[in-house]
């Protein structure tokens, strides 16, 4: 698999070249940053820094306790399910609206930026917009057929201070010989 | 308890190599990295749908917890001092249950910017074997991490401007 993108507009629909640098689904989260949950990542990933679990060396070193920095997107993360919501609630709404728009039915993730900021902090509340970047023309990779597509999305707290920026490459894809099938 | 002994900026050079970092891959690493990264998507929980749908070898490590597998990876070198700026990796291949997957990283960059923090760039590789799978890169990743300068410095005091990641 190669992750390659690039803006091939001259080949894309019009309403997709529409959206291309344009901030959508600008939201804050419904719940706040918290600090026991940091700790799954922590335990994820058997991550003993001490800055995470002893409150003397966050006190000295960051004026308190803070999030794992890589966990900024999971703050943005909806619930799987809650009252009022219709069908599965998904992070990256842009990855997607792009599945559905092509028709693939499947996409993986290729590259992953992230750029941090102000430390995230449990109490804050995190909002977000995410802004399509590229996408590519039609690929074949030994995944299937499908387009490479580049996604930003900037964080921010309940401050409007910037606590980080991620960009993420996806790729939409149908697998050989699959000529059917729901977007997933 | 106070924050160790930290990597200095002044002891690093270009071309030096971190130890290396291996873990036992399980579909509870998988699963449990998913979850607590809030990512509900099935190809990281659910073999069946991740073999019959995907059409990979299994369920796989997603995305965010592969971030926080190198941020663990790199701090334990830094210690709590060091403060990741930026981090981009290009995923290759998928890490599945069974793999041992290691982490191994070398110093490409050591600078000094003009507000004075220390910044050290690191190309990691995360590689993976399995029973049934032969050794291969599976991720590579470019990371610039602020290391402090002196004893006394800590680059988690940089805000605004004097915060260049």
């Amino acid at each position: 698999m190669t992750a390659e993108t690039e803006t091939a507009e001259h080949d894309l629909p019009d309403d997709i070249v529409a959206l291309i640098d344009v901030p959508q689904y600008e939201r804050a989260a419904t719940f706040d940053v918290e600090r026991g949950y940091s700790y799954n990542t922590l335990a994820a990933t058997q991550n003993g820094n001490p800055l995470f679990w002893d409150d003397e060396v966050a006190d000295e070193l960051t004026n308190g306790p803070i999030a794992v920095p890589t966990t900024l997107s999971l703050w943005m993360r909806p619930h799987f399910w809650e009252p009022g919501a219709d069908g599965e609630q998904v992070a990256l709404q842009v990855h997607f609206d792009l599945k559905a728009r092509f028709d693939l039915p499947e996409a993986v993730m290729t590259d992953n930026t992230l750029i941090l900021h102000e430390p995230v902090r449990p109490g804050d509340r995190i909002s977000h917009r995410q802004v399509l970047r590229s996408v590519s023309g039609p690929k074949t990779t030994k995944l299937g057929s499908g387009r490479f597509w580049v996604i930003d999305i900037e964080y921010l707290n309940q401050r409007d201070e910037l606590v980080g920026v991620e960009s993420y490459t996806g790729f939409g894809y149908r697998r050989a010989g699959d000529t059917g099938g729901d977007a997933s | 308890m106070t924050a160790s002994a930290p990597v200095l900026h002044p002891t690093v050079a270009v071309d030096d190599t971190i130890d290396d970092l291996t873990i036992e891959v399980t579909p509870t690493t998988v699963v449990l990295g998913a979850l607590a990264s809030r990512d509900w998507r099935p190809m990281h929980h659910d073999f069946k749908f991740a073999t019959e749908r995907n059409g990979v070898a299994d369920i796989f490590l997603n995305t965010p917890n592969q971030a926080a597998w190198f941020e663990r990876y790199i701090t334990d070198w830094t210690g709590p001092r060091g403060r990741i700026g930026r981090m981009t990796f290009r995923m290759r291949d998928s890490v599945f249950p069974g793999d041992a997957m290691t982490f191994s990283a070398t110093v490409t960059g050591a600078e000094v910017d003009e507000t004075g923090c220390g910044w050290v760039d690191l190309d990691v590789t995360l590689r993976a074997v399995g029973p049934d799978r032969p050794e291969r890169v599976c991720s590579t990743c470019s990371a610039r991490v602020a290391v402090p300068v002196t004893a006394d410095d800590n680059p988690w005091s940089r805000r605004g401007d004097d915060w260049r990641p």
